[in-house]
């Protein structure tokens, strides 16, 4: 595990967003935030993640899928919900086609509340995480 | 202009048309007979080229309404044409013959409200999930 | 020579509804394009019945983070337009100015990653940098960076305060640099045209057949924009003017997006400049919604926002629908991508702005032995490629 606080890969699982999460992952890359100095790198595959950032709420079909790529990531992997909708899927909870927030089906290892959060909060959130892993 | 379109398709149709609700000057509403529907949406759309935009279908307990709504821009007018049909059978002409925009908005009624479009090309599943029961439409409202 | 199919998707984080799209080659050429959606079906519609008027509101502000305003723009547009309500004036320029700001940060994203498909990395990265004065301006005058909950029904939520205002007025001015930056390099770089003319083309009357919207129409030459067309909102009472090219490809569509934002900048500049003169009320006083049905629309950074509300007197819709331009936009692809080959046909479906992170899920499957040939990190790479095979080809 503490192997992973060096340089995290991340990969980004977006299930039903409204895709602001997403954006937000994105700006936390680009000049402003610069998350690639920690090391912290987006890769395009599952097989090369250490974490998972997962947003939005859990749709059926989208279940499927996560499941699957959660199956296919090397372990350990952890996963961070990012957003209030991957935390508790706030005002989609009573719709027909959710399956569950995340944590009903993938372990989740840290939340990142906020709709959507800033980058900020998000790379709080990762260093809180990394923290952790730390101690042990 | 706006209303030469309402004239022309009044004096086309004039024995079909059930009703016309004008809302405002931008704004009317047409109510038709579901057998009708295809005529008077192919004319609109290749005669008077209004912009298609979308279908809605609304379930008011006892049947299913749906709205065909069309736009003209230059006259920036919304016409929409409006329909009942039997909730037990629900069953009415498809409009993707004539506008291909149409597919995938007629998948979803399909699957939301269990109304079967005929003449459809690919009739099936658009947004729900494979394991979906059968049956079971989710903007009913029973 | 064997056909082979490459999925695309179904996860892409920059779109309202996830796509998966699977294209069918023969070699480089792309034969057929299945377009598969779902994966981010919400059920809003149904969840919008059993909530009130306002809350629909938030609600709808969820159904896309990129236009976040767009849609309770046109919700607020459908209700006012069924219970017959009078908007303050000041309420519609600050309604304009919120919805201008939106355009300008969602054409500068779609821009960056525009740039990022074709190689030009730079592009993505300076996109986004310029991206962020507008959201710091968003959070100065509504709280949050993104969903800035500000339309309410009758008004806004928030005013803009005179103080604000020349903050405003100087990112927007700082912002014209840029924009001519950004046109510079699109216009003048010779690889650029030979990368994206000519390439996707969608004709005028695919356009009409599909009923495409926004910049994807305007680009064909068809000049619809709800704006002018149905005026609402502040737009009738400022000066400015729908942008169209003439010829359908990918290099139209980038042209029409950053000409577009020049016109934002425009827009919001003649809005600050009423806010200065026209005081008084930001909301009116909405007491019931009567029985009745209404339309709202409005013109999203990526086509028309068609709302459609039915009530029954009571404070909750009986039927909400939500048409997203998307919806009309990502069908076109099956005409514009087909024909194409498949280092072009990223670039072609980023081009309706729907979803660029898709690709980064790309995979290519072989027909025959269902392997995985290529990800999607590759599909990019292959489009990167050739912008540089041609940049050799130029020397430059
Ligand atoms: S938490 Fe908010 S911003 Fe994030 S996906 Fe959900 S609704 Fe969108």
């Amino acid at each position: 595990m503490k192997a992973l606080t060096k340089s995290i890969w991340v990969f980004h699982f977006a299930a039903a967003s409204c895709n602001n999460c997403d954006i937000e992952i994105l700006d936390a890359l680009t000049p402003r935030f610069d998350l690639e100095r920690f090391g912290i790198l987006l890769v395009g595959s599952i097989r090369h993640a250490d974490v998972i950032l997962a947003t939005g709420a859990i749709s059926h079909k989208a279940a499927v899928r996560l499941k699957r790529l959660y199956e296919q990531a090397p372990k350990p992997c952890l996963v961070v919900a990012v957003g209030a909708c991957a935390c508790s899927m706030t005002m989609f909870r009573d719709s027909y086609n959710m399956a569950g927030p995340f944590d009903g089906l993938v372990p989740v290892h840290a939340y990142i509340p906020g709709c959507p959060p800033k980058p900020e909060a998000m790379i709080m959130g990762v260093v809180k995480l990394i923290k952790a892993l730390k101690k042990g | 202009m706006a209303e030469e379109i309402l004239a022309k398709i009044k004096e086309k149709f004039s024995w079909q048309i059930l009703n016309i609700f004008e809302k405002s000057p931008r704004r009317a509403y047409i109510d038709l007979k579901p057998e009708n529907i295809k005529e008077i949406v192919e004319f609109i759309f290749r005669r008077l080229r209004a912009r298609f935009v979308i279908v809605s279908a609304v379930d008011t307990r006892n049947a299913i309404e749906i709205l065909y709504h069309f736009s003209f821009d230059i006259e920036g007018k919304i016409i929409t044409l409006r329909t009942k049909i039997d909730k037990q059978n629900p069953e009415i002409e498809s409009v993707t013959p004539i506008i291909k925009g149409a597919e995938w908005i007629e998948r979803e009624i399909y699957e939301l409200l269990g109304v079967r479009f005929k003449n459809h090309p690919n009739l099936k599943r658009l947004l729900l999930a494979e394991d979906w029961p059968e049956g079971k439409y989710p903007l009913r409202r029973d | 020579m064997a056909k082979t199919i490459i999925p695309i998707g179904p996860y892409h984080p920059l779109q309202e509804e996830p796509e998966f799209f699977k294209l069918l080659v023969e070699g480089e050429k792309v034969l057929e394009l299945e377009i598969e959606l779902g994966y981010n079906h919400r059920g809003i519609e149904k969840i919008a019945e059993s909530k009130s008027y306002d809350q629909v509101l938030f609600l709808v502000e969820r159904v896309c983070g990129i236009c976040s305003t767009s849609h309770p723009f046109a919700s607020v547009n459908a209700v006012e337009e069924l219970a017959d309500i009078k908007v303050p004036e000041r309420a519609l320029y600050i309604r304009s100015i919120i919805g201008e700001l939106e355009r300008l940060h969602s054409h500068l994203l779609w821009l960056g990653l525009a740039g990022h498909f074709i190689g030009y990395n730079t592009v993505w990265m300076w996109a986004w940098r310029y991206r962020e004065p507008v959201l710091d301006i968003f959070e100065k005058i509504t709280g949050n960076r993104q969903h800035y909950a500000m339309m309410k029904i009758g008004g806004v939520r928030r005013d803009i305060e005179s103080d604000d205002i020349p903050e405003i007025w100087k990112m927007v001015d700082g912002l014209l640099p840029v924009l001519d930056m950004f046109k510079g390099v699109v216009m003048d770089d010779p690889v650029i045209h030979a990368r994206l003319k000519g390439v996707g083309i969608l004709t005028k009357e695919d356009v009409f057949e599909y009923g495409a919207l926004g910049p994807t129409a305007r680009a064909s030459g068809v000049a619809i924009d709800v704006r002018k067309d149905d005026p609402y909102a502040a737009y009738p009472l400022v000066d400015w003017q729908v942008i169209t090219q003439e010829e359908g490809d990918v290099f139209a569509k980038a042209v029409v997006r950053i000409l577009e934002m020049y016109e934002s900048v425009k827009i919001i500049k003649g809005c600050l400049d009423k806010l200065k003169v026209v005081g008084g009320e930001i909301d009116a006083k909405v007491k019931e919604i009567p029985p009745g049905e209404g339309i709202g629309r409005h013109e999203a950074p990526r086509g028309e926002v068609f709302h459609y509300v039915r009530s029954d007197g009571s404070n909750r819709p009986v039927r909400y629908k939500i048409r997203a331009p998307s919806y009309m936009n990502v069908p076109t692809n099956q005409k514009s991508v087909v024909g194409g080959t498949i280092s072009d046909a990223t670039i072609t479906l980023a081009a309706v702005d729907p979803c660029y992170c898709c690709t980064e899920r790309v995979a290519v499957v072989d027909k025959k032995t269902g392997k995985k040939g290529l990800t999607g990190q590759d599909l990019i790479k292959l489009s990167q490629e050739k912008t540089l095979r041609i940049k050799r080809e130029m020397v430059v």
